[in-house]
């Protein structure tokens, strides 16, 4: 079996992607993750996940174009140039 | 545009493949062979430095011997793991190392003479390696190239270990200085040989699918900037009167590496090659009861 296994390097952090490694079973999955990821104490902790336990997603579509979800889809310098000058705070180059 | 034409483009920019993208049957078939090669250098590079656990001189120096042979070992678990979801099974890879169908690399077919070598390998040896390992943290198969990481990070103990055990032995007597001296001497053409022949970056199908980002001569180039200097200052000689580094070019002039000697040893005729194959091979059959247990058990 195919194990995946992920690896927290410091408390509070996010567990990262280390690698996978083959055993027969949990029992050696474990063995064998702790040989491999925290001998030398660069882990603190690890999740171990049989590989067909993860379900893979990786298409996105964006066909309503939902940019009001992006920071890019919010383009203000226009807006902002004609609102200063409205106001009559425009920096005096821009006047 | 051809999707293989496509697929060259995207990786020659710099994108990077994972396991389950679409991948030309050229792309995967070279990746499986170099991995794999790989794989194998991991495995059988213990054996030499095996021979000198029983050997060590001090406890602390056996205790790290056997660490090191450890972090090889997993380095090839790793390797192998990563062949095998490019489709070859570990168990085909292991058949066809030791039936000799599969090739290791040129450094492991031979002996370890003394203590010195051992010093010389994890050193010298080790930092060859590096110079490859690293340039693989931008190959364009990610899962390897993320595995690269760990196995990097695990090599500088290696070369430190070496280090530690060369500037040991160079402090130490004439007879002890003279055992790094000798290693050196016999070392030093299988590590000329070890990058392989200088074959232009532009017509080496590995940088074109860049799988590798380097090519063979820049990486002695950079393993001879980087080790010469430290082998000469401690008083140590390199066995190679043509070899120096020009002031103008900054490139170093050196008596032409003896390909011939290293196609001969890696297609398994070197002193060692068939004796460590034999060692792997009585192990692979002595153990099998152990694997067929824990798999009876584990289904």
């Amino acid at each position: 079996m195919i194990y995946e296994v992920f690896r927290q390097e410091r408390k509070g952090q996010a567990f990262q992607h280390a690698g996978s490694i083959t055993a027969p079973d949990d029992a050696f999955a474990e063995a064998y993750a702790r040989e491999q990821y925290g001998r030398r104490q660069e882990s603190v902790a690890l999740w171990l996940v049989p590989r067909a336990a993860l379900r893979h997603v990786s298409d996105f579509p964006d066909e309503l174009q939902k940019s009001y979800h992006r920071v890019d889809g919010y383009s203000l310098k226009a807006k902002l140039k004609e609102a200063r000058e409205r106001a009559g705070t425009a920096a005096p180059r821009d006047r | 545009m051809t999707r293989e034409a496509e697929f060259k483009e995207y990786v020659q920019g710099g994108g990077q493949v994972e396991t389950g993208d679409w991948m030309p049957d050229e792309y995967r078939a070279r990746l499986v062979k170099f991995i794999e090669m790989h794989g194998n250098s991991e495995l059988m590079g213990v054996l030499p430095e095996r021979e000198w656990i029983l050997r060590a001189p001090t406890l602390q120096r056996k205790l790290a011997l056997t660490a090191k042979v450890q972090d090889e070992v997993g380095h090839a678990q790793l390797i192998y793991r990563v062949v095998e979801d490019l489709g070859k099974p570990r168990e085909q890879c292991l058949d066809d190392l030791v039936s000799g169908k599969s090739k290791f690399h040129n450094v492991f077919h031979y002996p370890t003479k003394t203590w010195g070598d051992v010093g010389v390998i994890a050193w010298l040896v080790d930092a060859a390696a590096i110079i490859s390992q690293k340039a693989l943290l931008k190959c364009s198969y990610a899962p390897y190239a993320r595995i690269m990481k760990k196995i990097c990070w695990e090599e500088s103990f290696h070369i430190l270990h070496g280090r530690d055990v060369v500037l040991t032995l160079v402090n130490g007597t004439d007879e002890q200085r003279g055992l790094v001296q000798d290693a050196i001497d016999r070392w030093w053409g299988p590590l000329m040989q070890f990058h392989g022949n200088p074959i232009a970056a532009d017509s080496d199908p590995m940088v074109e699918w860049r799988i590798k980002s380097q090519a063979n001569e820049d990486a002695r180039q950079q393993f001879l900037d980087g080790y010469v200097p430290q082998i000469w200052e401690l008083g140590l000689s390199v066995p190679d009167p043509a070899l120096r580094k020009d002031d103008e070019t900054e490139v170093w002039q050196y008596t032409e590496p003896d390909w011939d000697e290293l196609k001969h040893v890696v297609t398994g005729h070197g002193p060692k090659s068939q004796e460590r194959l034999d060692l792997r091979r009585r192990f692979r059959d002595q153990e099998a009861w152990v694997r067929q247990a824990v798999l009876a058990d584990a289904a």
